[in-house]
């Protein structure tokens, strides 16, 4: 009875996204107040009914309804509770239904939020939010509906207990991963409906920048701590000790982050100087549809990878002809209104403007290179030329030369000002950082490794070129005042976001140098008793002991850790079995500082009691993650900005007033 | 820059994903994880391979070539090979198919010699490729895979699956037949 | 840099791997260069049969041999090289994770090229186009920008 509440409030919502995808454009084309107010309303009805929807479901995991096939294969009896409420988005369907719990959400943050927007454009970007709710729903009811019974024609009768939720899922990592992804990709619809209204009012304008730069910041945000938190699980969960292997879905999650790190600037041009407006809006549009074709690609089975759901050629369809529509009618409407679109603002070749779009430009090429490699294996096999594979080895190469100029940008950019500046001001600044940034590059690794690697060497001038720019640039920004410390919180929030973003990626970029070059992997044979060494450390493998959890029997070795003959830790690690999907699951064993991870997994059984152990020692992976954390924060430091909560208000009546005149 | 020229340009994103689109389509109509054999063109690779029946005996390549064969890479633990066979032997009762059987990585001897008593079996020579070195050498990456051998001993077509009367009407069969004409 | 770094690292993981015990090693290697080689191998040859894992990451009986394969040619003595070639002959380039340079797979270095080569004659367009544009501006237009201009300039750059 409550499945069957669940699809109908999933159809009302549907039928809520119908009408709010046509009453308030009506109202804006006939100029019709009373139509524009419903758009408010409506949304808040389709985010209620989705909720109501998307809570049968979850309860229908609690309550263990094996009637319904989705919940029968994801979850089971002996499923622990709160495993049963994340197994909600252990597959497709319920994956899907919470996606659309996240895009209703964030329609309704942004009705909730519109009443400072002028009534026209508030109605158009509601109305634009549903109508890719509309394509949304409509998937879920044709081709994906988690509220199907087992009485249908798949499963002849109610089976007894349920398959369970996926192994690789039964962990805390993914209790989160999807829903912060899921927020950053949905979130990037609400910067697509900002470019779609501002395009079909044909206004593109500077305050359309500033309404739909702190959604695209919020957006972006979660987006990196997604991606973040996704790396962090693959790192420990898979059992190999990598944080990134350019999958094809990894890369799904990748291109819109880069598109969206391209609009944060770009919006910040377009906000500040009126300028590159049809460039901004054309990223809008694009960190959108890199999204729609992102799960196109996660959940049509069109390529390979460890992470895709079952393959369904009918969802496909569905979905690619529903980002077709989308995506080839915002590019027709941008193509017919942007071209008419002029800037009048003026800026030199050496300028904070022109060094912002080089920014985008290297943004953009990065994003090719990710979806060129994503997408040739499939061309490539479509035209007959047969299979390829591209991988980390191809990718790191290429990354590797685009972030340099990158970085070196990265660097200059924020001393530049606005429309010129001149060379010779900021030469002597430049040459000292670079100077500097070299000698720190050779003499980190020198002092505190045991050997210099080249490339390490370049991650780490690479960084330290970015933090000595970073505070060069707020040197020069209080340089003429003269209370040095009051100047520098005046800076704003937003600046301050800058900065932080900046060090972030420093760190990130520390993180990815020192692992890549220092990490030692060693694959050994180990029986209980067994050390093994690898200077300054040793691991014994004390005992093997047999563990049980209410799913799963593992067999898992206890690891003592010693650093010179000094104890620093006993760790786990097990290799899980998981009786119901009779699958094995490795966890590995993790003795963490902020300087190195150690980590141990376990390999087959050998025989002889003995076991294949792979032991790896990882410089500052930690790095990793923490630098995108700080990138995060930096993009909260930067919504939190004053300017986009007291300045809105006189603005847009300005702007309102301005509008009827 | 007029107009229309203009027009143009701000149209290339649109028409580039279109583009796209279209291979996507087709995409969503093939199998990404089906392999072309790299060994198309090129002759059975040499090998030393036992006998399945008899341990002494040995068999090397010069039992590929002299007339069309194919090659049928089979095992006991794999369910779908116990559905192919029950279609050789099928076809084998209505049809003159020379094949080789190349049991692949079987939990033993024994366990595939019973099988081929209880099944029967439709193979003329039936090699023994415990470690899989045969195999690896042919690119085998599962089981069952059927190889189609010229006179010549040149592999022309690999099929990765199992053999059934549509996969021999449609694919296997033309092209094991077409050789016969050369 | 990279050979450098290359040569760089191989030395020097030479003189700290040395002073490893060698006992308990699950794959046995001569040279601290062969575990090094064996380990780039073993990640950046894809195993066919899997999803979208290298012969290191899966479990699968077939990347097991695979890995047995690639231990024992290094072993041997073969290079990096051999090793790619001998996989490619068998499984065609779909095993190595680094796609072959040639007329179809060019365009994932031309691509990106181009974009950036297009992206930068943009800009230098854009910079070159407004200076002609001054001329065209319209008095009323020249107003208008110069109170736009000035009003950014009263708010403070951010």
């Amino acid at each position: 009875m409550i499945a069957e509440l669940g699809h109908f409030a999933l159809a009302l919502a549907f039928a809520f996204s119908l009408m709010l995808a046509i009453v308030p454009l009506v109202g804006a084309y006939r100029g019709h107040g009373g139509y524009m107010a419903l758009a408010r309303p409506l949304t808040y009805g389709m985010f209620i009914f989705t909720l109501i929807s998307y809570i049968a479901l979850t309860w229908a995991f609690l309550v263990g309804d094996f009637s319904l096939i989705y919940v029968a294969n994801n979850s089971s009896s002996v499923l622990p509770w709160y495993y049963r409420i994340t197994a909600v988005w252990g597959s497709h369907e319920g994956s899907f239904l919470l996606w659309m719990l996240v895009q209703a959400g964030w329609a309704a943050a942004l009705a909730l939020y519109s009443t400072r927007l002028p009534l026209t454009f508030a109605a158009r970007v509601l109305a634009v939010m549903g109508i890719i709710g509309v394509g949304f729903y409509l998937f879920m009811l044709l081709t994906s509906n988690p509220f199907d019974r087992t009485l249908s024609y798949v499963m002849p009768m109610i089976p007894i207990d349920g398959r369970d939720m996926n192994p690789l899922l039964q962990d805390p990592g993914m209790i989160i991963h999807p829903p912060l992804l899921y927020f950053g990709y949905v979130g990037l619809s609400v910067a697509f409906s900002f470019a779609i209204a501002a395009l079909m009012g044909g206004r593109l304008d500077s305050a359309w920048a500033r309404w739909s730069r702190p959604w695209t910041l919020a957006a972006w945000i979660f987006l990196t701590l997604g991606i973040m938190v996704g790396s962090w699980w693959a790192y420990y969960e898979l059992g190999w000790g990598g944080w990134w292997f350019w999958d094809p879905v990894e890369n799904a999650s990748f291109m819109p982050w880069l598109i969206a790190t391209a609009l944060i600037h770009s919006l910040a041009v377009t906000e500040k100087r009126g300028t590159f407006k049809s460039w901004t809006v054309l990223l809008a549009i694009s960190g959108f549809s890199l999204s729609l074709l992102g799960t196109f690609l996660v959940r049509s089975g069109v390529l390979v990878s460890v992470h895709s759901f079952a393959a369904d050629p009918k969802r496909g369809l569905f979905l690619l002809a529903f980002l077709t529509v989308v995506i080839v009618a915002s590019l027709l409407l941008y193509a017919l209104r942007a071209s008419k679109v002029v800037s009048h603002t003026r800026y030199e070749l050496f300028s904070r403007e022109v060094m912002l779009l080089g920014n985008n430009i290297l943004l953009v090429t990065a994003t090719m290179v990710v979806l060129l490699g994503t997408l040739l294996p499939l061309v490539h096999q479509q035209l007959g030329l047969g299979s390829v594979s591209i991988g980390e080895p191809f990718f790191n190469t290429v990354f590797f030369w685009l972030v340099i100029p990158f970085v070196v940008l990265i660097g200059i950019a924020p001393m530049v000002r606005w429309r010129r500046q001149s060379m010779a001001e900021l030469i002597k600044p430049l040459l000292l950082a670079l100077f500097l940034a070299v000698a720190v590059g050779f003499a980190l690794p020198l002092v505190f490794a045991n050997h210099v690697s080249g490339m390490a060497v370049i991650g780490l001038i690479m960084a330290a070129w970015i933090t000595i720019t970073t505070v060069q640039e707020l040197r020069l920004r209080i340089a003429n005042r003269e209370h040095k410390l009051p100047a520098l919180v005046k800076l704003g929030r937003s600046h301050w976001g800058m900065v932080l973003g900046h060090v972030g990626f420093a760190v990130v970029i520390i993180g990815i140098a020192l692992v890549q070059n220092y990490e030692v992997e060693r694959t050994v044979r180990m029986a209980p008793g067994d050390t093994f060494v690898q200077e300054p450390y040793s691991f014994t493998f004390q005992s093997l002991k047999h563990r049980e959890g209410s799913n799963w029997i593992s067999d898992a070795a206890v690891f003592e850790i010693s650093r010179n003959n000094k104890v620093i830790g006993t760790v786990l690690s097990e290799k899980r079995f998981y009786t119901i999907q009779r699958q094995v699951q490795t966890k590995t064993a993790l003795q963490v500082n902020p300087l190195r991870d150690l980590y141990i997994a376990m390999g087959e059984e050998l025989g002889d009691g003995s076991w294949a152990v792979r032991i790896q020692i990882k410089p500052f992976v930690r790095w990793i993650w923490f630098g995108g954390v700080l990138m995060a924060i930096a993009g909260l430091l930067s919504i939190s900005d004053k300017r986009y909560r007291i300045k809105r208000k006189p603005l847009v009546a300005a702007q309102a007033k301005e509008a009827k005149a | 820059m007029n107009s229309k020229l203009r027009l143009l340009v701000f149209l290339t994103p649109m028409l580039l994903f279109i583009g796209l689109g279209g291979f996507l389509l087709t995409g969503l109509f093939s199998d990404p994880t089906e392999l072309d054999s790299a060994l198309i063109g090129k002759p059975v690779p040499n090998f030393e391979l036992p006998d399945l029946y008899n341990p002494d005996r040995t068999h090397t390549q010069s039992i590929i070539g002299g007339k069309p064969m194919l090659i049928n890479v089979w095992a006991t633990w794999c369910p779908t090979c116990y559905q192919e066979h029950s279609f050789l032997n099928e076809l084998l009762a209505t049809k003159d198919i020379y094949i080789i059987g190349l049991n692949y990585k079987d939990d033993s001897r024994a366990a595939a010699m019973n099988w081929l008593q209880d099944l029967g079996d439709p193979y003329q020579i039936n090699l023994f490729d415990f470690s899989g070195l045969l195999a690896l050498d042919l690119g085998v990456y599962g089981a069952p895979e059927t190889f189609v051998v010229d006179s010549k001993g040149i592999i022309r077509y690999r099929h990765v699956g199992d053999l059934n009367a549509r996969v021999w009407r449609e694919k296997v069969g033309p092209v094991y037949y077409s050789l016969f004409d050369q | 840099m990279r050979i450098l770094a290359f040569v760089l690292s191989i030395l020097v993981s030479i003189s700290i791997l040395g002073a490893v015990q060698a006992q308990g090693e699950f794959y046995a290697f001569e040279t601290a260069a062969q575990e090094r080689l064996y380990n780039k191998l073993s990640k950046e040859l894809r195993c066919p049969k899997c999803q979208n894992q290298s012969i290191s990451d899966s479990d699968a009986p077939l990347a097991e041999d695979m890995r047995k394969k690639v231990h024992e040619m290094v072993l041997a003595g073969a290079s990096y090289n051999e090793v790619v070639d001998f996989m490619k002959a068998r499984y065609g380039d779909f095993v190595h994770y680094r796609p072959p340079v040639n007329a179809s797979t060019i365009i994932l270095w031309v691509g990106p090229l181009l974009v950036a080569l297009i992206g930068m004659l943009f800009i230098f367009g854009l910079v070159r186009g407004q200076k002609k544009g001054d001329v065209v501006l319209t008095a009323d237009e020249e107003a208008k920008l110069a109170a736009a201009l000035n009003k950014h300039s009263q708010k403070g750059s951010n």
